[in-house]
C-alpha cells in the first residue's frame, strides 16, 4: 500500500512529492508522459512574478506572494539557476498608466517592492523600450528560471530519498475502497493528491462530479538565440488586459529571449500546436518593444494553460471523499506559487494524516548538473581525467560534452528520451536546434540504456526517430 | 603553450585547402583542428556524385573528392591535424580547445576560420502546427541515412529547394521511401538546375513552386502537412490550402554560415551573406583571422569552396610570413539585385576574383561594375540567386579606379 499518489509530475506535483520526500512514507509519482514538466510546466514564461498582478483576495495573489519569496531559497538547495533580474510593466498613454497606478496601489497594499520611471528613464537602462512607452513600473522581486530544471531536480531529490516515479502511466481508473483508493486496478494508495493539470477535472471525475472544468487557454511563444542582455535586461510586460498578462518580452536563464504569449482557448487540452497566436505575437509585442532581432528567431512552441471556471487556483481536500486532494487550475502564476502551494497542501492537509510520520533522519541532496560553460579549465580537467568524454564535444551550439549526456541519462529521474536529453543539459536548445547533434544524443541514449537505435524516442511515446532500414522497403 | 604558426579551424574541404594553401605559399607549422574524428566535414555524409569537376577533372563522390584532396596533403610534416577537438573560444590569437585529454590552449601566428555552415532549422522559419517527430532539416536526415544506415520517414514531403533537399529527394526514393512532393517558397527553384533534372524530374517528383508548408500536424509523429499557395508578394493565399499525409517532413530552406566563435570576438559580419565581411586577401576586421568556404559565405559547389580554401590559406601565409600588402582597401557597393559580393573590400594592384549573389531572377541582362575611373557592363543571358556568379577584374581595370566600387543588375 502507497501512503500518497500524486497524479501529475508537473511542477507542483514535483514539489510536494520533494516535501514528503523529507519523510518516512511511500510516495509514488504517476505522469502520463514519457517525461516529467511535460505539460504547462514545460512551455510557459519560465518567470517569478512578484505579485503584483493576481487579484486581491484570491489564492493566485496568496500564493503568488509567498512562492515569489520560496524561489530564491528553492533554487538554492536545489541547485539550479534563479536570477532576479526584475521586471518592467510599460504603459503606453493616458489610459495604461490609469491601469498602472492600480497596479502601484495593489504594490503598496502587498509590501511588493517597486520603482516608478518615466518612459525615457526607462529607455535609458533598456534603449529597445518602445519609444511610446510613457510610464514604467519596475518590479525588481521579478526572476527567471528554467521550470522544467526546478522540476526535474525536485523530483530527482524525491527519488534519491525513496520516492517512486512512473513515466508513461495513464491514469484510468480510480475506485474509493474503504480506506485507500484503487488505481487502475492495481495500485492502492492512502491519500491521492490530484496534480494532473489540463486534466485534472477527468481525473476528479473518476470519482465523483467535478466541481470545477478545465477550460485549457493555449500559448505560443517564439525563442530567440543567446542574446545575453543586448536585447533586453528584465522581462518587459505590458499593462495587463482581460486575458492575462499580454505578450511578454523574457530572457531565459540560458540567455535567450521568449516573445510571447497569446491566449487561445482550446478545446484539445494536448493540442500543443503553433498557429495564428504567432502572428498576434509579432504584432503585439512592438507595443513594449522595439529593434526585435527576428533574424536570431530559432524556435517556437505552445503551452496550454490548465485554466478552470473558478477562475482561481482550487487547492483543498475533497468536501466528500476523504484523502482526495484537489490542487487544481494551476495556471499562471502557478509557476511562482508552487512551492508555497506544495508547502500547504503538505504542511496544511497531507501532514496531519500521518501525525506520527517522522522526518527522516538522514535525507541525500541530489548534485547540480554538470553545467561546464561555468567551469574554470581545472575543474574541466578534473572532470576529464575521470571521464575523457567530458572532453568530446557532442553539442557545438551550446557546448555540450559527452560527458554531460551521459551524466543526465545515468540520473535518477533521468533522460530517457531525445528531449529529456535536452531538457536537462541542452543538446538541441541552440541555434541549429540539434540538426548536428541530435543523431549523436540517440547513439549515446542507446548505449547508456542499452536500447536499440530504432527504440530511441524523440518525446511522447511512438516517437521513433527511426523508421526503415535503408533499402528494406525496395 | 603549444604554437603554431597558422592554425585552421575545421577540417572539411575548406580547411583541407587552406592547409595546402598555406603550406605551398611556405609556412612550415599549420595545425589543422577537426571536431570529427576524421577529415572532410559535410563531405563524409556526401556519398552521392557531381563533386570535383573543376578541382580533379572528374565527378566524384563527397567523401572520394575529401579523400582526394586530403591524400595531397597526407604525409605532409608540416600540417598536422587535431581530431575529435573542439574550438570553444578565441582570445586574441589563443584558441581554446576541448579535447578528450583536457582543455588545450594553442597559440597561433594567424587564424583562419572554415568552420563550415548549418541548416536553417524549423524554429527558424516559424514552421507552424506540433513539435511532433518527423521533421528534420534534409542534412540531419543524410547523416541518419547515409552514416547510421536507416530511413527517418517512409512518406516524404520536403520543403525548400534548396540542393540538399533535392538530393535527399533522390537518396530517400532510391532506399526505398516515397517522396510525395518538394514545396518552393520563390517562383522559382532555389537548388542547381542539374539536380532539379538528376534528383525530381528523372523520379516524377513534382516541384510545387510558389508554395509553403502551412503547418505540420501529428501527435507523437508526423502524420499530416498543409500545404499552401503563395501569391507574387509570397502573401499566403487563403483557400488554397491541402491537407497531405506525410510521416516525414525534410526542410531544405537555407543554410548560414556558423560563425559564433568570430561573432564572439567581435569581428565584423555582413548582414547579407551571415559571413565575415572580408578583404581580397580572405581577411576579417580583426587582423590575422582569416575566413573561408561556407563559413564565409555558402556556396554551389565544393571546388569553388576549395579554390576559396587555398586563397585563404595562402593569404593567410602571406601575413604570417609579413608579405600582406599595407595598401588602403578599396570598398564594393552593391545595389539593385546584387545581393551580396565577397570580398566586402580589396586592395588594388593584382587580378581580382569577386563572388555574389543576385536577389531574384534577371534574364538578359548586364552586370554594371563602375566606380570613378571604371565603368564595365558584362552581358549575361539569365542569372538566378541560386547560382553563385563570378566576376575576373583584371589589375588594368582596376587601376584608374579612385574611390569605392559599386555593382548592380541592369535588367
Amino acid at each position: 500500500m502507497v501512503d500518497i499518489t500524486i497524479i501529475g509530475a508537473g511542477i507542483t506535483g514535483s514539489l510536494i512529492a520533494h516535501n514528503l520526500s523529507k519523510f518516512n512514507l511511500k510516495v509514488l509519482v504517476l505522469e502520463r508522459e514519457s517525461d516529467v514538466a511535460e505539460g504547462s510546466t514545460g512551455a510557459n514564461s519560465a518567470m517569478i512574478h512578484s505579485g503584483h498582478d493576481p487579484k486581491p483576495g484570491t489564492l493566485k495573489c496568496r500564493y503568488n506572494l509567498l512562492g515569489n519569496r520560496m524561489f530564491p531559497d528553492l533554487c538554492k538547495e536545489l541547485q539550479v539557476a534563479y536570477l532576479p533580474i526584475g521586471a518592467y510593466v510599460a504603459a503606453v498613454g493616458e489610459d495604461e498608466e490609469a491601469t498602472l497606478d492600480k497596479l502601484i496601489s495593489q504594490c503598496e497594499e502587498r509590501d511588493v517592492p517597486y520603482e516608478v520611471l518615466s518612459g525615457d528613464e526607462a529607455r535609458k537602462i533598456e534603449p529597445n523600450l518602445s519609444d511610446g512607452v510613457t510610464k514604467v513600473l519596475s518590479l525588481p522581486t521579478t526572476g527567471i528560471i528554467s521550470p522544467w530544471e526546478v522540476t526535474i531536480a525536485a523530483l530527482e531529490e524525491a527519488m534519491l530519498n525513496g520516492v517512486e516515479l512512473k513515466l508513461n502511466y495513464e491514469v484510468k481508473s480510480i475506485r474509493k475502497e474503504n480506506d485507500h483508493f484503487l488505481i487502475n486496478e492495481e495500485i492502492e494508495t492512502k491519500v491521492l493528491i490530484n496534480c494532473a493539470g489540463a486534466h485534472c477535472d477527468e481525473i476528479t471525475s473518476m470519482l465523483r462530479e467535478s466541481p470545477y472544468k478545465v477550460i485549457a487557454r493555449r500559448g505560443e511563444y517564439f525563442v530567440l538565440d543567446h542574446l545575453n542582455g543586448t536585447f533586453v535586461k528584465h522581462v518587459i510586460y505590458p499593462v495587463p488586459g482581460v486575458m492575462g498578462k499580454g505578450v511578454l518580452a523574457v530572457p531565459t536563464v540560458h540567455g535567450n529571449v521568449l516573445l510571447g504569449p497569446n491566449a487561445e482557448d482550446s478545446e484539445d487540452r494536448d493540442d500543443d500546436s503553433t498557429g495564428k497566436g504567432l502572428d498576434f505575437i509579432k504584432t503585439q509585442i512592438t507595443k513594449t518593444v522595439k529593434n526585435i532581432p527576428y533574424n536570431k528567431m530559432i524556435h517556437t512552441f505552445a503551452g496550454l494553460r490548465p485554466h478552470i471556471d473558478l477562475n482561481d487556483f482550487y487547492i483543498q481536500e475533497d468536501d466528500q471523499i476523504e484523502n482526495f486532494i484537489h490542487v487544481a487550475g494551476i495556471e499562471s502564476p502557478g509557476l511562482t506559487s508552487a512551492p508555497a502551494i506544495a508547502k500547504d497542501v503538505v504542511e496544511g492537509i497531507v501532514m496531519p494524516k500521518f501525525i506520527d510520520c517522522k522526518v527522516k533522519e538522514e535525507y541525500i541532496r541530489r548534485k547540480p548538473f554538470i553545467n561546464m560553460t561555468e567551469m574554470s579549465d581545472e575543474e574541466i580537467n578534473k572532470l576529464i581525467e575521470k571521464d575523457p568524454d567530458f572532453g568530446l564535444l557532442i553539442c557545438r551550439c551550446e557546448k555540450v560534452s559527452k560527458g554531460q549526456i551521459k551524466d543526465v541519462i545515468n540520473r535518477k529521474c533521468g533522460a530517457t528520451t531525445v528531449k529529456g536529453v535536452k531538457m536537462r543539459c541542452r543538446p538541441g536548445m541552440g541555434r541549429c536546434q540539434g540538426g548536428f547533434c541530435e543523431p549523436e544524443v540517440v547513439k549515446i541514449l542507446s548505449h547508456e540504456l542499452n536500447k536499440k537505435i530504432n527504440e530511441i524516442e524523440l518525446d511522447a511515446k511512438g516517437s521513433y526517430i527511426y523508421m526503415a532500414d535503408a533499402k528494406e522497403d525496395l | 603553450m603549444e604554437r603554431h604558426q597558422l592554425v585552421i579551424i575545421g577540417g572539411g574541404s575548406a580547411g583541407i585547402a587552406a592547409a595546402l594553401g598555406a603550406y605551398e605559399n611556405g609556412l612550415k607549422d599549420i595545425l589543422v583542428i577537426e571536431r570529427e574524428a576524421e577529415y572532410g566535414g559535410i563531405l563524409q555524409q556526401c556519398i552521392h556524385n557531381g563533386f570535383g569537376l573543376l578541382t580533379f577533372n572528374e565527378e566524384l563522390s563527397g567523401t572520394a573528392y575529401a579523400e582526394k584532396y586530403f591524400n595531397l596533403l597526407k604525409d605532409n610534416e608540416c600540417i598536422k591535424f587535431m581530431y575529435k577537438a573542439a574550438v570553444t573560444e578565441i582570445k586574441g590569437k589563443t584558441l581554446k580547445v576541448s579535447t578528450s585529454e583536457g582543455i588545450k590552449h594553442i597559440e597561433a601566428e594567424a587564424i583562419v576560420l572554415s568552420t563550415g555552415c548549418r541548416e536553417r532549422p524549423a524554429g527558424a522559419i516559424g514552421l507552424k502546427g506540433n513539435r511532433c517527430e518527423g521533421v528534420y532539416t534534409a542534412g540531419t536526415a543524410q547523416k541518419y541515412l547515409n552514416k547510421e544506415g536507416f530511413l527517418v520517414g517512409k512518406k516524404v514531403f520536403i520543403l525548400g529547394s534548396g540542393d540538399i533537399g533535392l538530393i535527399m529527394a533522390r537518396r530517400m526514393t532510391l532506399e526505398g521511401a516515397k517522396v510525395i512532393g518538394v514545396a518552393e517558397l520563390q517562383p522559382y527553384s532555389n537548388g542547381l538546375a542539374r539536380n532539379i533534372k538528376q534528383c525530381l524530374e528523372d523520379f516524377d517528383i513534382p516541384l510545387y513552386l510558389s508554395h509553403t508548408v502551412e503547418a505540420v500536424h501529428g501527435r507523437s509523429r508526423l502524420e499530416s502537412i498543409t500545404l499552401i499557395e503563395v501569391d507574387d508578394k509570397l502573401q499566403k493565399i487563403e483557400g488554397s490550402e491541402q491537407e497531405i499525409a506525410c510521416d516525414c517532413l525534410l526542410l531544405s530552406v537555407g543554410l548560414i554560415p556558423e560563425n559564433t566563435l568570430i561573432e564572439e570576438m567581435g569581428v565584423k559580419l555582413d548582414p547579407k551573406t551571415k559571413g565575415a565581411v572580408v578583404d581580397d586577401n580572405y581577411m576579417t576586421s580583426i587582423e590575422g583571422i582569416f575566413a573561408c568556404g561556407n563559413t564565409l559565405h555558402v556556396h554551389d559547389l565544393v571546388d569553388y569552396v576549395s579554390q576559396e580554401g587555398k586563397k585563404a590559406g595562402k593569404a593567410a601565409a602571406d601575413y604570417v610570413l609579413g608579405k600582406t600588402s599595407e595598401s588602403e582597401t578599396v570598398k564594393n557597393n552593391v545595389s539593385n539585385g546584387v545581393n551580396y559580393m565577397v570580398p566586402q573590400s580589396f586592395h588594388k594592384g593584382k587580378d581580382l576574383e569577386f563572388m555574389f549573389r543576385v536577389n531574384r531572377v534577371f534574364k538578359d541582362c548586364y552586370i554594371h561594375v563602375y566606380g570613378n575611373g571604371l565603368d564595365k557592363k558584362i552581358k549575361k543571358l539569365g542569372i538566378v540567386p541560386s547560382e553563385m556568379q563570378k566576376v575576373l577584374l583584371k589589375k588594368e581595370e582596376l587601376e584608374n579606379l579612385e574611390g569605392e566600387l559599386n555593382w548592380e543588375v541592369i535588367a
